[in-house]
């Protein structure tokens, strides 16, 4: 069965329409399961115990007196999670960082855990736990961490990625290098350049549900877990992993989700609950506070990079080159270098570099957050870029143009693009009239492109034909962003029929074949493909079955909007088959109908934005307000426009609060201040104008019908959108995010100070 | 841990004068639930003060309004005659939390909570209310400023309950206003806020001001000064410029995660000129 992934134009009948999502009535009548709304006869409750220090060894973890206090079924420590990672070193670090071994390396850090009959006993068991700490030097800024005075986190950490192999260790991972052509060169032709260095703080996914789950054990070495993530399948391989468990015996149920934005394609409290649930006998449900959650898991890299970008008279680049230092927690990573690739993406450059350094701190593990790492970024760029066209005399947005990356432009990163939205998504914002909307006084309007590279994946999906001709299409993504109204588009599409007639589930572990989790924006993108794949396998079976109705041959009889139609002279007065009568006799024609399909989605087309914001900034106080905001990107195809409306919403809601607000603030014991929504401030519904959308549709040619994913480059572009806007509209350059109020009136006063 | 709610003051009192251990009072419960949840506070016992019916009213009496201290602060906002005559303590009580929690909290709880943050204390202290406070000891009236103590501490006794927040009537040509500076529209802590109230001669001059100053200090600051700043003047611009350097002056913040020393002092003089303003077309100044 050859599945041809290749584009071809296509009128459309169901994708591109707007139905409503089959899972939408129960969340918002509140009948929908979120991870904490399932339960279990006889479950306990799980508690973890977190280490109020920065760094410190554990001497020692005394349990004694919590085993004995009535109703507690069972404690546990890294003892009980032994290491059987087997010189996996990445695994080893997702194990250290469930249940901490021999030091304790953030604030939040798990060091033991209990389960016990109610809440009450399990809080009370917490405190009889006793850890004898002995506290050590900690560090959590980037910069003073890459310090040769900073105190080091993992001793056994060489700098990778060096000409020369370090004879120390450091608290540098990795160095990583991008770029091509002589960026020395570039800047010797260069008529002006800016060079500058920012900041950004870290920040939370801030997913409204905190992370929650329940695992059964059973005494026969099977078990379950249902849990609220973004990759049932990985979670099965890294529970049964960690647990030494063959991954065939645990099943995983993905919950809905309240959101994840990569912040749940990682795992926490899960192996914790299961190794609970293991020693007590009883299911163990584990649901984080949200505490918890902005203390242990989550934050995307607080981030300092420097950014060198020179140009002619004619705005030509010459040369572009960054330095990107990203923080991953006390654990390696590939942050920086995820930057160091995406910095430049968005333009055609002859000579350009960039170099990511990835730096452990003393802060929770980096996670994935919504095109992580390429914000930050983009930021410096995007800011530096805007200040170039400044010196230069050009419009921001005509200098972007001339320096736009086309289809056949060689990468910053390398590959040699196809065809691409850059170029599209810069002339629409030239014409939008945003652009030219008048501004008031103290405001300040900015603009700025943003790049995702978009991943494929491992993707396996199944589609059956009931008997009453209705379609049940299960899909081992999980539906984070309406994908299962997507692809039941995609399906009827396919199959010609009504969308009503189909129905998506997202199948757990143990009933459909492997599937990558729903990241890189590829849930639509992989999952649709294998459904299209899923559908035209079913269709060559329907049409088996008509022609055994009809006793004529297969090749005589076509698939057309929804009917099997027998084609050719002789055939000319069979009218047509619906898939409704093929399927209701399919009992008598051999049986039931189905699709089946698994396939690694290639050629996931890469992704563009372009934004524009207003701001207005009391010059007085700091304060800002967004007055206004457009959000301009290329879909490839949009299944479901709302949908895809919704993510570019939701993206620059996120870099909305990312740019102006939102931050972890550490205090000078290494523990962190606002580990909750009052001090960590998203933005609410009143802190945000109607973000306006305009969708660009330039068919990635790897896909049957065009579609990219569209999930992640939305969060791209607003940190330096609004960082332009606010400095336009403030009169003085904001190289240090997020722009809270109190650092935008200090700049302004330093401003006026000369 | 035992939830009592008694009917009346005199039982509520008993019951706290009388408890062992730690005992709390709920009446919205917008920050002692919080704490409970969040494992900070676990009181041995809990005294529930809605069911007392004289605390769930607003009186207006010979001498001004007498707030119960269970009547929530969404229902501050629904009494017009209130409104009328302190347009800036209500403006202030519902600029606590959101919506939801405005239909459960209440001033005299924002009071007790004793953070220096409190929205609703400045405009009250700037109004000059008054508490009155009943205990083992019977009844006393308190001005509301010597409430709090410090952060998180009051000056109450053992067993002593505030059962209202009492305001004056109003002088004519008298206006107010409160104003709190937070980087979010709503649903946040006040980083620095600033509550004016004062009263006009018919020529517009002031002849009487009450300047106060929130999360500026350990507790709200009721800064003669800046009264004095413009006390004897029309608002003008000299008038608003002295007003804001005396509150720059006289701010005694800290830094901390929702501000620096710093912006909190400049912000709190700019907040004091513009609840100024307010306070002044209020009273019918032009």
């Amino acid at each position: 069965m050859n599945f041809d992934p290749r584009y071809s134009t296509r009128n459309f009948a169901s994708v591109g329409t707007r139905p409503i999502r089959p899972d939408g009535v129960d969340k918002v009548t509140g009948r929908a399961r979120y991870g904490a709304d399932f339960n279990m006869a006889g479950q306990l409750v799980g508690r973890v115990l977190r280490s109020p220090h920065a760094h410190a060894t554990i001497r020692k973890i005394d349990t004694s007196k919590a085993e004995k206090l009535p109703g507690v079924k069972a404690v546990i420590t890294a003892a009980d999670l032994p290491d059987l990672t087997d010189g996996d070193a990445a695994m080893y670090d997702i194990l250290d960082n469930c249940m901490a071994r021999t030091k304790a390396l953030y604030d939040g850090h798990a060091v033991a855990a209990v389960a016990a009959v109610d809440v009450r006993t399990a809080r009370q068991a917490l405190k009889l736990i006793e850890v004898d700490y002995e506290l050590l030097p900690h560090v959590t800024d980037v910069d003073e961490a890459m310090k040769h005075s900073a105190p080091l986190i993992n001793d056994a950490i060489f700098t990778e990625g060096l000409e020369e192999k370090p004879v120390k260790p450091s608290n540098v991972t990795k160095r990583s290098q991008f770029g091509h052509g002589d960026v020395h060169q570039g800047f010797g032709h260069a008529d002006f350049i800016v060079e500058r260095s920012f900041k950004t703080e870290q920040t939370h996914q801030g997913y409204i549900e905190p992370h929650a789950c329940v695992a059964s054990v059973s005494s026969d070495g099977t078990a379950d877990l249902w849990v609220c993530t973004q990759g049932h399948f990985v979670y099965r391989q890294h529970c049964a992993q960690l647990l030494g468990m063959e991954a065939s015996k645990l099943r995983v149920t993905s919950s809905e989700i309240g959101g994840g934005f990569g912040g749940k394609t990682h795992v926490w409290a899960e192996p914790v609950a299961l190794a609970l649930s293991r020693k007590a006998g009883r299911p163990v449900k584990l649901v984080m506070t949200r505490d918890e959650v902005f203390r242990a898991s989550g934050p995307t890299s607080a981030t300092s990079i420097d950014v060198k970008i020179g140009a002619r008279k004619d705005g030509t680049i010459t040369a572009a080159e960054a330095t990107l230092r990203y923080s991953c927690g006390p654990y390696p990573g590939s942050w920086a270098e995820i930057g160091a690739m995406t910095a430049f993406a968005c333009y055609r450059l002859e000579n350009v570099k960039t170099v990511g350094y990835e730096v452990l701190v003393n802060r929770p593990k980096t996670a994935a957050y919504r095109a992580p790492s390429a914000p930050m970024a983009a930021f410096a760029v995007e800011s530096a870029v805007d200040e170039l066209a400044k010196e230069i005399g050009m419009d921001p947005v005509d200098f972007r143009i001339k320096n736009a990356a086309q289809e056949g432009t060689r990468s910053s990163y390398g590959p040699v693009y196809g065809p691409i939205g850059i170029g599209p998504t810069l002339e629409a914002v030239k014409n939008h009239p945003h652009m030219k909307a008048p501004l008031g006084k103290n405001q300040g309007r900015g603009m700025a492109c943003g790049f995702w590279f978009n991943f494929g994946g491992q993707t396996c999906t199944d589609l059956n034909i009931g008997m009453d001709g209705s379609v049940s299409l299960a899909v081992g993504t999980v539906d984070v962003g309406g994908s299962r109204a997507s692809l039941s588009l995609v399906a009827a599409e396919e199959l010609g029929i009504a969308y009503e007639q189909v129905k998506a589930i997202v199948a757990d572990t143990s009933s459909l074949g492997y599937n990558d989790m729903t990241d890189g924006s590829r849930g639509t993108f992989s999952s649709s493909m294998a459904t299209i794949s899923a559908a035209r396998n079913a269709i060559k079976i329907l049409r088996e079955r008509a022609a055994q109705m009809w006793d004529i041959a297969v090749d005589d009889v076509v698939w057309e909007q929804g009917h099997a139609v027998a084609k050719g002279e002789k055939h000319g007065n069979l009218g047509k088959l619906s898939l409704k009568e093929i399927a209701a006799a399919s009992g008598t024609t051999g049986g039931p109908i189905a699709g089946h399909s698994e396939l690694v989605a290639d050629g996931a087309g890469v992704s563009f934005a372009t934004h524009i914001c207003d701001i207005e900034v009391d010059p007085e106080t700091g304060a800002t307000r967004v007055l206004r905001y457009t959000v301009v990107q290329d879909a490839g195809k949009a299944v479901h426009p709302t949908y895809v409306e919704g993510q570019y919403q939701g993206g620059a809601a996120q870099g909305i609060g990312w740019a102006l607000n939102e931050e972890y603030i550490y205090g000078k014991d290494g523990r962190l201040q606002n580990p909750g929504f009052l001090d960590y401030r998203i933005p609410v519904c009143s802190d945000l104008p109607m973000i306006d959308t305009q969708i660009l549709e330039i068919p990635n040619p790897n896909h049957p019908y065009g579609v990219r994913g569209v999930g992640e480059t939305s969060i791209v572009p607003p940190l330096a959108a609004i960082a332009n806007a606010v400095s336009n509209a403030a009169g003085v350059r904001m190289a240090h995010i997020p722009m809270s109020p109190p650092r935008i009136l200090a700049a302004i006063e330093a401003e006026r100070a000369g | 841990m035992r939830y009592i709610r008694p009917l009346s003051i005199e039982d509520a009192v008993g019951l706290l004068a009388g408890s062992t251990g730690t005992a709390a009072i709920l009446a919205g419960g917008s920050d002692l639930l919080v704490r409970m949840k969040g494992g900070f506070v676990e009181p041995d016992l809990i005294v529930d003060i809605k069911a007392i019916e004289a605390l769930s009213e607003i009186r207006e009496t010979a001498d001004g309004f007498s707030i119960g201290a269970a009547v929530p602060c969404a229902v501050l906002g629904e009494s017009t005659a209130l409104k009328k005559a302190w347009p800036g303590v209500v403006e202030a009580a519902k600029l606590i939390g959101s919506k939801q929690v405005q239909g459960r909290c209440t001033i005299t709880g924002n009071l007790c909570n004793a953070s220096p943050a409190a929205d609703s204390v400045p405009a009250l202290v700037a109004a000059g209310a008054r508490a009155s406070v009943v205990g083992p000891g019977g009844r006393r009236t308190i001005p509301v400023g010597s409430v709090p103590t410090g952060p998180g501490k009051t000056s109450l006794a053992k067993g002593e309950i505030i059962e209202a927040i009492l305001l004056d009537k109003r002088a004519p040509r008298s206006g107010d206003a409160y104003l709190r500076f937070i980087p979010r529209t709503e649903m946040d802590i006040a980083v620095v806020s600033a509550g004016v109230n004062l009263t006009l001669d018919e020529r517009g001059v002031v002849t009487a001001a009450r300047v106060a100053l929130g999360a500026a200090a350990p507790t709200v600051l009721l800064v003669e000064e800046a009264a004095e700043a413009i006390i004897g003047r029309t608002l003008d611009e000299a008038a608003l410029e002295r007003l804001a350097k005396v509150c720059f002056g006289a701010c005694r913040p800290i830094d901390d995660k929702r501000g620096t020393i710093e912006f909190r002092r400049k912000v709190a003089g700019v907040l004091a000129k513009r609840a100024a303003t307010t306070a002044y077309a209020r009273a019918g100044g032009k």
